[in-house]
């Protein structure tokens, strides 16, 4: 099916009452629950492997002057210890997945530059501790700020860098009222609960690796073009992953360095990175500087729009933070600029983290409206609702649905948005209290998947397809579509998924997973009712499955019977006409309540919701989790989250969990999430949109403009730290001591 | 890690013996601290000597009225003591305040007193640190140092104690007591008992070689309300930025009675200063026991903010002692 028209009615409309939506357990968690989902680093599918462990650079820039892994070599159990020197020969860098261990040249503290593999992993880390790397040093390019001067215009990514409407400089210096302001976000880090972890093994002229990848199918090609095999000759299996955030949407080094070791060795080998590796050796987010401009009649009303973002990655890679992106459809104005510029940096390779450009895009642009707002004095949803876009305004089409002014409607109802007093008014106790709210948008693409389903013999209906499950929820709401479809209970659908043997999926990222995947499905399921309805020469008009039956006129036919020596049957969707004909976005408003200690500046989340809509929701339960988790991450975003580089080596000074603070459960009080009804037929088959990074999206600017509600001070550098709230403090006392 | 030979002897003095007798032995109770360490390459014992089932589990009554804590009484027990959270409740805050709920069920008495400092430097083998590669350099200066130290810094080493639960014993004017080789018992008051880092960030207390931890006594009660002040960057499961432990009596008639003040996250060990505590009863002005405290304070940069962070969260305790 491509996607060239709205869906129309579908058998998921027949049934409100149906699976599809219910708050359905994870299919799953009994085995995830009871160590009975092996992860890659614990799958026994492979049998006797050795252990690898990664040597990465201790310098940012330079050149390898010699390697001494004697003593390594020498150590108990090693088998084996790759450099440069003796690595396999590999093939073209495609995406962002590297050649490892390649020459002398060190682009970034963290490259790998060595590989030790031995019998066990302690033996493997001990003997890796032993290699002795001698640099010539260069004096690395570590800040963004400090080498603005050298950026570029960026190669497209999806969309170009640069968008332009209208006459933006003439709007902005005519307008009656204008903002002018530089926020930044800091480098940040995935921090999912499992690490990078693969074991590889050579099958002939084949590899395949057990991993945890978010992407299986693209995965393959990735590497199929660094190892100089055909894609099909690397299998790629990934069943379980203990969350990925984006930081497993590409092969990661340790993947690579497994299966050249394993070629050299010929035996499996297996690998994962150590958490303070996680921090250099894969991706993170990268830092941003956003300048935003707005200008305004007094009433609100925006005639410009200027969004411009910098933000660096390693040198030789040219991925950039789309933070602009998403302003670029927001809100209504007649004169608009978006711009993105690159810097290349001996910094870590930076890659996508949960909503890439929208996530750090609104922690500073939804900051920017509650500035004019507070400047104009005018609420902050009623200045968003009074430049509520009637159409997309730079695309000049519809937007598939919009309900973004009911979600701040209800959210302002729910939460008591008219409680909100002036900044700096509100006391409890030694708590200065605060609200703030934002809206949230994120872009909805669908993307090519396809299924294979089979309804046995057994009566039970198996789903194949190279989909992946990172905690979303996804074999839960696979399980639900196809057993609505088929009428089938949940006990009756086994969902497969995580290989690259299965038909081709997109796998898990951009919010596109549920409803690429879903659709594939779905169509799957349509069309193996089509050849139930045949096998049983029953009339399609009018026919209902429902409890393992089809119903078509008088006669009732069980599905088992139906299918007495199996019935299979595809599916497979494709983006279409829908994606340029209407403009998708999912949208949403956060609210948050934050008290900032009077003395301390310590700031502390008290409550926070959120309101969205996401189209059809598949799982109640699991759109919920997406919902709170994304909005969670804000928490970290506004609050605390800083991967902080120290400009003499190029590196994230603290590179770990107890100095890299991530929201823990104390930090997140009362939260919740609400859906509004909707139904999207432009989007997919199943009507529903992306939900997986909607939460994170203007989360963290709720959080920000709470802070300034609170105290009266903005902070325009996140994560807003009790030292910057501390600043703030004295500058308000000096300046009360000035006027006494 | 690298390897090691792990020994478990029955009593005290085999330990202490054992310690003195190899090189590069470690004791190991909770392991807490010491296993991260391990797995870094930051501490490569030869030997660990697992003390953890030695007799030195128990909370007791000491004849002056004060308290005995075993070495290896557990930070959760300890803090869920009656007689810890009646009369010494500085003391169970502060535990309260460290770490998780499963950190505290394993982490000991003696080996929170020993924990090792949280510098970023300190925990990265490939970058220069004096405290664990002396003569290499102090990377924290000049670099990253919000976590780091403003009193009592030298140009070698500007680590802080990371410990919540020192703070409180400093406050209670704990004892440490010992059992040396030779089965020589000593007595160290933990005003002692750690070290500012001087010329020798390395060498973090008082302990001589083989010297084994038995216990940590506590004097007394000290009347007045208990206070311990932990400010951190998120609501639990962090380190301090600054901390406070206090006692501090008769507030509430402007001029408090008592006055004990201990300090986190500002030094090397916990900070205490005698004058403080005396401006504070005469005057009755956290400004001034502010002042005494932060006397020679200097910031590094990122850590400047601890300075009138510390005036301020003082003001915050004594406002709390005289709601109280």
């Amino acid at each position: 099916m491509e996607m060239n028209q709205p869906i129309g009615r579908t058998p998921l409309d027949d049934r409100p009452d149906g699976l599809v939506g219910k708050p359905l357990d994870r299919v799953e968690g009994p085995l995830k629950v009871t160590g009975h989902a092996p992860y890659a680093y614990e799958t026994k599918a492979l049998k006797n492997p050795a252990y690898g462990y990664i040597v990465p650079a201790t310098v940012a820039a330079g050149t390898i002057q010699a390697i001494d892994a004697e003593a390594a070599r020498r150590a108990p159990g090693t088998i084996l210890v790759l450099t440069h020197e003796n690595v396999p020969e590999q093939g073209e860098k495609k995406e962002q997945v590297w050649p490892q261990l390649q020459g002398k040249e060190i682009k970034f503290y963290g490259q790998p530059v060595a590989f030790v593999v031995a019998e066990t992993f302690e033996q493997a880390r001990a003997a890796a501790m032993l290699v002795k790397v001698r640099y010539d040093a260069a004096k690395p390019k570590a800040l963004l700020k400090d080498n603005m001067a050298v950026a570029y215009e960026p190669k497209p990514v999806n969309s170009p860098p640069d968008s332009k409407l209208g006459d933006f400089d003439a709007a902005f210096s005519a307008a009656p009222v204008k903002l002018d302001v530089e926020y930044t976000t800091p480098p940040q880090i995935h921090a999912q609960m499992e690490p990078h972890a693969t074991i590889a093994s050579w099958e002939g002229d084949g590899v395949v690796l057990h991993t945890s990848n978010q992407m299986p199918n693209r995965g393959q090609k990735a590497l199929g073009s660094v190892l100089k095999l055909a894609p099909e000759k690397v299998r790629i299996v990934s069943p379980y992953i203990g969350g990925g955030f984006g930081s497993k949407l590409q092969v990661q080094p340790e993947a690579t360095l497994a299966i050249l070791a394993s070629k050299v060795i010929r035996r499996p080998v297996k690998v994962a990175m150590t958490r303070q590796q996680e921090f250099h050796v894969a991706t993170h987010r990268t830092d941003t500087i956003q300048r935003i401009r707005l200008g305004a009649d007094k009433d609100g009303k925006l005639s410009a729009i200027g969004h411009e973002s910098w933000s660096d990655t390693a040198e030789g890679d040219g991925f950039f933070e789309t933070s602009a992106n998403v302003t670029r459809s927001l809100y209504a104005a007649q004169n608009r600029v978006t711009r993105h510029r690159l810097v290349n940096l001996n910094m870590p390779i930076a890659s996508s983290m949960r909503a890439p450009g929208e996530a750090v895009g609104q922690l500073a642009f939804e900051c920017a409206m509650d500035e004019l707002a507070e400047h104009l004095k005018i609420d902050p949803i009623e200045l968003r609702v009074r430049n509520e876009p009637t159409e997309d305004p730079e695309k000049k089409v519809p937007f598939s649905t919009r309900q973004l002014v009911p979600c701040m409607r209800e959210g302002a109802r729910l939460f008591g948005w008219d409680k909100r007093q002036a900044a700096g008014s509100r006391r409890e106790g030694n708590w200065l209290v605060g609200m703030g709210m934002s809206a949230a948008a994120r872009l909805n693409p669908l993307m090519p998947s396809s299924a294979k389903v089979r309804l046995g013999p057994d009566g039970v209906l198996v789903v194949r397809m190279a989909m992946t499950d990172p905690g979303t929820g996804t074999y839960t709401i696979l399980t639900q579509i196809a057993g609505e479809m088929l009428g089938l209970p949940p006990n009756r659908v086994r969902v497969e998924m995580g290989d690259t043997d299965f038909p081709f999926a997109a796998g898990s990222g951009g919010s596109f997973g549920a409803g690429s995947a879903g659709s594939a499905l779905y169509v799957a399921c349509d069309n193996l009712r089509q050849a139930l309805l045949k096998a049983g020469d029953l009339n399609p008009e009018g026919a209902t499955f429902r409890d393992g039956a089809v119903t078509s006129g008088n006669r009732t036919e069980s599905l088992t019977d139906l299918a007495k020596n199996g019935l299979e049957a595809s599916g497979e969707i494709k983006p279409g006409e829908m994606k340029e004909k209407f403009s998708q976005y999912s949208y949403g408003a956060h609210f948050a309540e934050i008290g900032v200690d009077a003395d301390t500046g310590e700031i502390r989340l008290r409550r926070m919701l959120g309101v969205f809509t996401g189209g059809r929701i598949l799982n109640a339960k699991t759109a919920r989790s997406q919902a709170i988790g994304g909005m969670t991450f804000g928490i970290g975003a506004a609050l605390m989250e800083d991967a902080v580089v120290d400009s003499r080596y190029s590196f994230f000074v603290n590179h770990d969990m107890a100095e890299y603070h991530v929201p823990v459960h104390a930090d997140v009080p009362v939260i919740e999430a609400v859906f509004l009804p909707e139904l999207d037929d432009k989007a997919n088959p199943l009507k529903s949109k992306g939900l997986g990074e909607l939460g994170i999206c203007g989360a963290g600017a709720a959080l920000a403009n709470a802070i300034y509600n609170a105290t009266g001070i903005r902070i325009r550098e996140y994560p807003m730290t009790l030292d910057k709230v501390l600043k703030g403090f004295e500058d308000q006392e000096g300046q009360a001591q000035r006027r006494t | 890690m690298k390897a090691f030979t792990y020994e478990r002897p029955a009593t005290v003095q085999d330990a202490a013996k054992l310690a003195a007798e190899r090189p590069n032995a470690k004791f190991i109770a909770g392991g807490t601290n010491l296993l991260d360490l391990m797995k870094l390459q930051i501490e490569t014992p030869a030997t660990l000597i697992d003390v953890n089932r030695l007799p030195l589990d128990k909370v007791e009554a000491t004849q002056e009225g004060g308290l005995r804590i075993g070495a290896l009484v557990r930070n959760s027990d300890l803090a869920a003591d009656p007689r810890v959270r009646k009369d010494y409740a500085v003391l169970a805050k502060a535990l309260l305040a460290g770490a998780s709920g499963q950190l505290r069920n394993k982490a000991t008495t003696a080996g929170n007193l020993l924990q090792r400092t949280r510098c970023y430097y300190f925990y990265d083998t490939a970058m220069p640190c004096n405290k664990r590669e002396p003569g290499s350099g102090c990377s924290a200066i000049g670099g990253f140092n919000r976590i780091m130290a403003v009193l009592g810094t030298s140009d070698a080493c500007i680590a802080t104690n990371p410990s919540d639960m020192n703070v409180a014993m400093r406050a209670l004017d704990a004892t440490v007591e010992t059992v040396d080789p030779a089965g020589q018992a000593r007595r160290i008051p933990i005003a002692d008992f750690h070290r500012l880092p001087g010329d020798t960030p390395q060498i973090e207390t008082d302990l001589r070689k083989g010297e084994i931890i038995t216990a940590v006594t506590l004097p007394k009660p000290v009347a007045g309300q208990h206070i311990y002040r932990k400010v951190r960057d998120r609501a639990s499961y962090a380190f301090a930025t600054v901390s406070v432990a206090a006692v501090i009596a008769g507030a509430e008639g402007g001029k408090p009675t008592t006055a004990r003040l201990a300090f986190g996250g500002l030094a090397h060990k916990p900070w205490r200063v005698a004058e403080a505590e005396e401006a504070l009863m005469r005057t009755g002005s956290a400004d001034a026991a502010a002042d005494a405290v932060l006397k020679g304070a200097r910031g590094y940069g990122a850590n400047d903010f601890k300075i009138p962070l510390t005036r301020r969260t003082l003001r915050a305790v004594m406002a709390q002692a005289i709601r109280a």
